[in-house]
């Protein structure tokens, strides 16, 4: 057998409109996803024993079960039980970003946890109100406490997107499939396919790496 | 004499514990009052139920002649918003400081000022310097609380609860997690504070602070007042059995004079 990128390379426009779609999905799942986690984890942690339940309820549903199966479910199934129309694109927004934002719910969770029970006394101690202290006092340290887990969750995210090519969305994957088809190169496109995911999440995950190192070197000076 | 702090008949109760049972305290303006007290007497509990860091089970508590909480059916309600207001009037101080790590001394000082009292940015500045000059820390104003000691980190806590401009300072065993060596820094800036005419209750073990520095010494036993007077009385001649193997315990293996 022999190589020939000549298909691949010729459409190489396609896989790069693929691309771009594959990254609106992703960064607006991103940018749903995270505020919508940090709701989740605030209300998994209020004092109000139902709501913390119902929160409790939504993650690890959305944890446990396949993404593929929820990505099925808003396109097909949601649509005709509440009776609206959905896009593919539609349908994958709605599913990653809820998700996501059940596994961002995690983190900031186990990130606002991680912070001494003391700073809480601290701001209170000074008149700050629950929202304030959490604002203010809390959140600032544990982020930065999360941003090695959120890096690593987005990168996950963006391989899951894949996953809208089962619905005809047209990322990344579903172009690479077409084109596989329409040039009978399957080999060559899936590896072209594959070195772009590749390129794209090693400088991701570079570039964490890099903020992680930053981050180790500012110092996290601690509270005692 | 102006009273700024007063319970009445103060109860708290961990589910089955019962570690205050009915504590009757009046603190008069300018006063210094020492709580001692083996651990387990309640006296960090009756401390946090002053600024209500702790709900207290029953009993009221009156800061400066007013009560706290409305009462209604027979049932006391705290307003979260009152309490917050009352906590800038009534400040506390820790035993772990509780500093803010990600802020300088300088910020960990005007933070409350700037989003509890709303100054202005210059005014919460200029305030936290005089705080900061205060217990002797101005030129730390730009570090961060991981670059001191602890006997400084303790020090700018009491310039962040001063910066409030509280009415009572509460001090809760604020030098019990520290080196020996550093806690004279820490007692001296309260003795001054004292002298100053600050109002103060403190939680302490060190009995020669409360001999030399206190008007009042109270000793809490079981959740309850067991002994109470002023320094010299109590700590030189005290009346019960249990002080006495308190203050014992403590001086067991004292220096010879």
């Amino acid at each position: 057998m022999e190589w020939d990128f000549t298909a691949a390379f010729s459409n190489i426009d396609l896989l790069l409109l693929g691309l771009l779609n594959t990254l609106k999905v992703t960064g607006l799942a991103l940018c749903l996803g995270i505020p919508l986690g940090l709701v989740l984890a605030l209300t998994r942690l209020t004092h109000l024993r139902p709501l913390s339940l119902l929160a409790a309820f939504i993650i690890e549903f959305f944890r446990t079960t396949p993404p593929l199966v929820q990505l099925f479910w808003f396109f097909f199934a949601f649509p005709i039980l509440f009776d609206i129309n959905m896009t593919a694109f539609t349908a994958a927004i709605v599913t990653f970003s809820i998700q996501s934002s059940a596994f961002f719910a995690e983190i900031f969770r186990s990130g606002i946890q991680s912070i001494d029970h003391g700073q809480w006394e601290g701001a209170k101690a000074i008149g700050m109100t629950r929202q304030q202290s959490l604002k203010r006092v809390i959140l600032p340290q544990a982020v930065k406490r999360m941003i090695p887990a959120f890096m690593e969750r987005s990168i996950e995210l963006l391989k899951t997107t894949t996953l809208v090519s089962t619905i005809a969305y047209t990322d990344l994957m579903y172009q690479a499939n077409d084109l596989a088809q329409k040039t009978f190169r399957p080999l060559e496109v899936y590896s072209v396919v594959a070195l772009i995911y590749f390129m794209l999440i090693f400088s991701v995950s570079q570039l964490s790496i890099l903020i992680e190192r930053r981050l180790a070197r500012s110092g996290e000076g601690t509270v005692h | 004499m102006i009273e700024l702090v007063r319970t009445e008949n103060l109860h708290k109760r961990f589910g089955e514990l019962e570690v205050l049972k009915g504590i009757d305290l009046s603190v008069s303006e300018g006063e210094t009052v020492v709580l001692l007290g083996s651990s387990g007497s309640g006296k960090s509990t009756l401390l946090r139920c002053i600024n209500f860091m702790e709900t207290p089970s029953s009993g009221r508590v009156f800061i400066r002649g007013e009560a706290v909480g409305t009462e209604r059916a027979g049932k006391l309600t705290y307003n979260q918003a009152d309490l917050c207001q009352l906590r800038t009037k009534v400040g506390m101080v820790f035993q772990h400081f509780n500093l803010f790590p990600h802020m300088t001394v300088l910020q960990n000082v005007m933070e409350g000022q700037l989003t509890v009292l709303k100054r202005s940015r210059k005014e919460a500045g200029e305030k936290s310097l005089a705080q900061l000059d205060r217990v002797g820390l101005a030129d730390k104003a730009g570090e961060y609380p991981s670059r001191l000691s602890g006997g400084q980190k303790q020090r700018v806590a009491i310039a962040r609860a001063l910066a409030m401009d509280p009415r009572v300072m509460l001090f809760d065993e604020v030098t019990s997690a520290l080196d020996p060596e550093l806690v004279g820094e820490v007692l001296k800036t309260m003795r001054q504070l004292a002298l100053e005419g600050m109002t103060m209750i403190c939680v302490t073990h060190e009995l020669g602070f409360a001999y030399h520095v206190a008007n009042r010494v109270l000793f809490l036993n079981d959740g309850a007042i067991h002994e109470e007077g002023n320094p010299q009385q109590v700590l030189r001649n005290p009346q019960t059995q249990r002080m006495r193997e308190f203050l014992e315990g403590h001086s067991l293996f004292k220096l010879p004079d």
